[in-house]
């Protein structure tokens, strides 16, 4: 198990970067944390031509604050994510979730961007950056473009990045004042990927009403799924048990997760419908609860 | 061939090597530093014996190029022991609480823990170490002892 | 007098392993080593019709490519290991079938599982061995495959091995009784299936095999990553034709064993003979990748049971017949497959038995024993029937099993078969009742059973479930020490049975220490090198302790009289007023008056002044085999309290506990340790582990993301109570401990699971108990229900 041969580039920033792929992107992988592609190489299912290790493109690291969202480089690590006062602030539903992210060791290395661009259907920040409706920056040495989640996933790790593109940052809008949000997750072990997962977030009217639903399904097809329908029918109810029950299992019939070893389709369609339900009593309860100044 | 120079922070002394670029941090070094104390469990990134610190965060060497280091600061299980050869408290822990059998991912978990207490300065609960430890795969103790090993580490 | 055994003196391996300055196989560099790395067959069942491995000859950096052809000659085919074979008697009762089925070297015509070797390659490193291996083009031509135990003995399966004719590799059958009358005499009788899947051992270091020839004594080097290094180091000797003592077999500091490496493996014959081949030392570390498909597996047992019991819970007779499916070979005879025969009935009186095992052959992995070698399996048969019976008459489980236990003034209870080694199978001491009573103390049965009501409720599924386990520790024919005085007065302890996580180094120094009356400090104890004595077994089978503990005593005794009569011609004394203390010998009633162990061994130097009495050879060294009349049986219970998710069909365990008895305790926590890490595999195996293959015979759990080994999230604490009945079978009393831990998991958490899930009446009769399995289960119940 040890890595093909490969000619490594490591750019120093951005432009040198994107010039790199420029060049090379058809035979090249980015190597962001490695965490993913590593592991491919060790086992030689993947062998690029050259390796571009963005690693040192300082352009691509950091958090930033800007108005209702929080701007977070493509090349930031889950560790910094999971540390982030404003994000545990604003955007806790990303604190709790990525906690789900594999164990320490591997969010440490870890990126946002390598996350988002290898598209695991049941990886976490897939799921919740479709939640919160956020946008993906993909930048090339040509073009800067900004793609929503259900633009920028096509299907199982599968993305619209184009061979001479990277991603530059994901935005992640905050969570409004007078809302709630949950993250339901149930994996085999502890830090295992997930069999099926749910991120939502439940803005409450002042009658307690529900205002707005943003909620995504991971695991449960090729891309996170979000279930509209059921976004639809919540807003302007009341959020009791019974109305959440029937909500958790509206468009169960829609998910086309796929069945492994670990759970079958059946099985992962099914709890998908648990975890909605777990997910919006709890999201409702916080919102209730008033968490999100 | 594609050779790489780096230049590394190993154990406090500063290494500048020639190394294939795909050669990984845990090969190197074991086989190109002869620290043979970071083990190779499953170079998947699951079981955490290969774990070392970069930069003070605890990483999966079998995850990482070589040459990915090249400029950063590394720590090995060599580096817990004192000079004279003392054990570093977490290390008289795991020793006094029998918290390691065949000894094999020792090290990850060493310095898997060195980094948790670091960032928790605070005696953690059972289920926060639990959880510290979670990235680390033991086949021989069944963890308890190691739980056990850790919060006495915090009174040490 | 202060007495080290039983005392929790602290481990002489740690340092060592806590600074990183082990030694494990993998850590050993020799200037100008080459690496190997194994070219392994990606089908199941296929003929290899070509082998063209010259582009990878070239390729730069590669010594050499070496197939099967390259050995001929040269290697001799692997034979059974004759170390299993039965002795007479028990082969005269059991009437068994066994036919011969050793495994190549390396595939020559044909692959008959995923991960078979197929070729080696020997370069610079592994980097560009693994490069080169991409290059070797091998010819398959596929042939039809079977994974099914059942598929496999059908008469139009394919054979596997033509010389065999069929897939059948062996048979025997077990009687005990009147098994028809029994089941005559029954108020009921219930049938049903068990199965115990596959699971592979893991140790988390790999195997590996180092091996250097040293031309000026022509001596053979080999390091390899192994429970059994005398094992090794005979076949290596019968294979490539050395004399043994040319043959030098270290297992240095081993990362955990478990069972898959108590064999010899090809890699561990081929890599020595490359080593003398090339004249260049040669290293093989095996990968995780290549540990999933070829480090053996284990259990993989299928029993279609019947048992006829009265109204009152009491087992009249219990027929099983069970397949064992072993992979693609057996080298083993019927090891586990006996051992399940043998212990399946456990501390339960059940006259009249009969079991048939068959051991069938699929394109998988060769098995190998592991933690508990067959006892899991007949465990979770046993105690599943044990709640079964509980069920259907609605007694609780506690109550039936304290109906059928042997008891104590049966003891010592004759089981009416013979154990693997010959012997009557007898359970000697021990309180079966008092036990389950003391377990049940500790997790407060009667307040569980309260809390389980109010929290059904609730609509909350908590459950309680035991299981119980006998187990033959410390199997012969024997295990050898040797005990030296060093001239600086240091004693020296040499032993045949090499460790991998069982602090031998720390125990038998307690021992030895206590016979010297010195302090373990004072003993530096050896293990893992087949030049510290001639002959040695190993570390398998829980015998670490009995055989090898009891061989050191035997040998610090013998040595402790040798001294004391040396020193009798030192003091000018007769030895019987003489006795030894603190490093010492002294006059009984003149304690200052004496010799320390230093200045005995240096008068124990052969010479003009040697005071060695005459006739006894001069030195200060004995040496010590002792040899078990036969094993000596450990047992214990498990507890297991769970919680089940019935929406998602998660278990968690909230309490885990353990009352067993392994006679005397040498070092309390180092007990604790094995059983505690012992509980956590079998925990393994209830709700994690699982080897699978397809149809076509492929490992889809060939990575850690697959094949799921318990973290510190799944594993709780385990709350522990002693019983320490002697064994008589050993000077000390010692009863093995290694395995058990590992024994009753399986049973104790299905039989909770099965608890909590009583409103619904479930029945969990296979493994792991997978969420998604559970789940169904509880779905599949709800429908009956309604129904």
């Amino acid at each position: 198990m040890k890595p093909p041969k490969f000619s490594y580039l490591r750019p120093n920033n951005l432009l040198e970067a994107l010039e790199m792929l420029a060049e090379y992107g058809d035979e090249a992988k980015i190597m962001s944390g490695g965490q993913s592609l590593i592991p491919l190489l060790n086992m030689r299912l993947s062998t690029p031509a050259y390796i571009i290790d963005i690693g040192r493109v300082e352009e691509l690291k950091g958090i930033r604050d800007e108005e209702d969202t929080i701007v977070i480089g493509g090349m930031t690590r889950h560790a910094d994510v999971e540390k982030s006062p404003l994000i545990r602030e604003k955007c806790p539903l990303l604190s709790e979730g990525i906690r789900w992210v594999g164990h320490n060791q591997i969010r440490t290395r870890g990126t946002i961007g390598g996350s988002i661009a290898h598209a695991d259907p049941s990886a976490e920040l897939p799921c919740m950056l479709t939640a919160l409706r956020g946008e993906i920056v993909i930048v090339s040495n040509e073009e800067e473009m900004i793609f929503s989640p259900q633009e920028f996933f096509l299907s199982y790790l599968l993305t619209s990045l184009e061979p001479n593109q990277l991603v530059k940052e994901i935005r992640f809008p905050k969570i409004k004042k007078g809302s709630g949000y949950a993250f339901e997750e149930v994996a085999r072990r502890h830090g295992d990927f997930a069999l099926v997962e749910v991120a939502a977030v439940i803005e409450l009217n002042t009658d307690g009403t529900i205002a707005d639903a943003k909620i995504a399904l991971g695991g449960a097809n090729s891309v996170p799924f979000i279930p509209e329908e059921t976004e639809g029918f919540l807003i302007g109810k009341l959020p009791d048990d019974s109305i959440l029950k029937e909500a958790a299992v509206l468009q169960l019939d829609e998910l086309d997760p796929e069945g492994d070893i670990h759970g079958s389709k059946e099985y992962r369609r099914y709890l998908s419908g648990v975890l909605l339900e777990r997910a919006l009593y709890k999201a409702v309860e916080r919102a209730r609860e008033g968490v999100i100044a | 061939m594609s050779m790489n120079t780096v230049k590394i922070k190993v154990n406090g002394s500063l290494i500048v090597k020639e190394i294939e670029s795909r050669w990984l941090l845990s090969d190197f070094l074991r086989d190109k530093l002869g620290l043979t104390g970071t083990h190779v469990g499953c170079e998947h990134g699951v079981c955490g014996a290969c774990t070392v610190l970069i930069d003070g965060e605890p990483v999966r060497s079998c995850l990482m190029l070589a040459v990915q280091a090249d400029g950063l600061e590394v720590e090995t299980v060599e580096s817990l022991a004192g000079d004279d050869g003392s054990l570093h408290p977490i290390q008289k822990a795991f020793a006094d609480n029998h918290a390691l059998q065949c000894g094999f991912c020792t090290p990850g978990f060493l310095m898997s823990v060195k980094n948790f207490m670091e960032n928790h300065p605070d005696l953690p609960t059972d289920e926060e170490i639990r959880e510290a430890i979670s990235g680390n795969l033991c086949r021989c103790t069944g963890y308890s002892n190691i739980i056990k090993a850790v919060k006495e580490a915090y009174v040490l | 007098m202060k007495q080290f055994v039983g005392q929790n003196v602290k481990r002489k391996e740690d340092y060592r392993l806590l600074t990183g300055s082990g030694r494990f196989v993998a850590d050993i560099r020799i200037e100008n080593m080459v690496e190997a790395a194994i070219l392994r067959s990606p089908y199941a069942h296929a003929k290899i019709k070509n082998i063209d491995p010259s582009q990878a000859k070239n390729y730069e950096g590669v010594l050499d490519v070496i197939i099967a052809d390259d050995l001929e000659g040269s290697v001799k085919p692997f034979t059974e290991f004759v170390e299993f074979t039965l002795p007479p008697q028990l082969e005269a009762d059991i009437k068994p079938t066994i036919k011969k089925n050793p495994e190549p070297m390396l595939a020559k015509d044909k692959v008959t599982f995923v991960g078979q070797a197929v070729a080696i390659v020997l370069a610079v490193d592994r980097y560009v061995a693994e490069d080169a291996l991409a290059l070797i083009k091998v010819e398959y031509e596929a042939l039809p495959v079977v994974t099914d135990p059942f598929e496999t003995i059908k008469d139009d399966a394919p054979v596997i091995h033509q010389e065999l004719g069929n897939n059948i590799q062996s048979h025997f059958e077990v009687k005990v009784g009147d098994i028809d009358y029994a089941f005559k005499q029954a108020n009921h009788i219930l049938k049903t299936r068990i199965t115990t899947p596959r699971v592979s051992g893991n140790p988390l270091e790999t195997r590996g095999v180092i091996a250097e020839y040293e031309e000026r004594n022509q001596q053979l080097e080999v390091w390899s990553s192994t429970q059994v290094p005398y094992m090794v180091r005979s076949y290596l000797s019968k294979l490539v034709g050395l004399v043994e003592d040319s043959i030098r077999v270290v297992a240095p500091d081993v990362g955990g064993g478990f069972g898959p490496k108590c064999a010899v493996y090809p890699e561990e014959i081929i890599i020595p003979y490359l080593a003398m081949k090339y004249k260049r030392p040669v290293k093989w570390i095996e990968d995780r990748l290549e540990h999933m498909q070829s480090t053996r597996h284990s259990r993989d047992q299928v029993h279609d049971v019947e048992v006829a019991f009265k109204n009152d819970g009491t087992i009249l007779g219990l027929k099983d017949q069970f397949l064992l499916d072993n992979g693609a070979h057996n080298s083993f005879a019927l090891c586990c497959a006996y051992n399940s025969a043998a212990h399946l009935r456990g501390m339960y009186h059940i006259p009249n038995y009969n079991i048939t095992g068959r051991i069938v052959l699929t394109n998988k992995t060769p098995n190998v024993p592991y933690r508990g070698a067959g006892r899991p399996e007949a465990v979770y048969v046993m105690d599943r029937i044990i709640y079964m019976i509980a069920s259907k008459l609605n007694l609780d489980p506690v109550e039936v099993s304290m109906r059928n236990f042997v008891r104590p003034e049966h003891m010592p209870y004759d089981t009416g078969i013979f154990y693997r080694d010959g012997a009557n199978m007898v359970l000697e001491n021990g309180n079966y009742t008092e036990s389950l009573k003391q377990a049940m103390k500790i997790v407060d049965y009667e307040e569980f059973r309260q809390q389980q009501e109010d929290a059904r409720k609730k609509g909350k599924y908590i459950g309680i479930g035991f299981s119980s386990y006998i187990e033959g520790t410390g199997i012969g024919p024997f295990e050898g020490a040797v005990v030296k005085i060093d001239p600086t007065g240091h004693i020296l302890v040499g032993v045949g049975s090499s460790p991998h996580g069982q602090s031998h180094e720390t125990t038998f120094s307690q021992i030895c220490a206590d016979v010297f009356g010195v302090n373990p400090e004072q003993v530096t104890v050896r293990a893992g090198d087949t030049s510290l004595l001639p002959y040695g077994v190993g570390t398998f089978a829980s015998r670490g302790a009995v055989t090898a503990g009891s061989a050191v005593q035997g040998a610090s005794k013998q040595l402790k009289e040798k001294l004391i009569a040396t020193a009798g011609v030192m003091l000018g004394v007769s030895s019987d007023v003489l006795e030894m203390h603190g490093g010492k010998v002294y006059l009984k009633n003149d304690p200052a008056k004496g010799v320390s162990l230093q200045e005995i061994a240096q008068a124990s130097r052969p010479g003009p002044r040697c005071k060695v009495p005459k006739g006894i050879e001069p030195g200060a060294s004995a040496t010590y085999y002792f040899v078990p009349l036969t094993v000596t049986f450990s047992s214990g219970f498990h507890v297991a309290v769970v919680e089940v998710d019935k929406e998602t069909g998660f278990v968690n365990i909230h309490r885990y506990i353990v009352v067993h008895d392994c006679g005397r305790v040498i070092n309390p926590k180092i007990v604790d340790g094995q059983i505690q890490g012992g509980v956590a595999q079998g925990i393994g195996g209830a709700l994690y582990e699982e080897i699978i293959y397809d149809k076509n015979g492929q490992l889809i759990t060939g990575t850690y993301m697959d094949y799921l080994i318990p973290t510190s999230m799944e594993i709780p604490n385990v709350e522990m109570g002693h019983q320490e009945y002697l064994s008589p079978h050993n000077p000390m009393g010692i009863k093995g401990v290694g395995e058990g831990g590992a024994i009753s998991p399986p049973a104790a958490i299905a039989n909770a699971v099965c608890d909590a899930m009583k409103p619904l009446n479930i029945e969990i009769n296979t493994l792991p108990i997978s969420p998604n399995k559970l789940r169904s289960l509880i779905v599949e119940a709800e429908l009956q229900e309604v129904y």
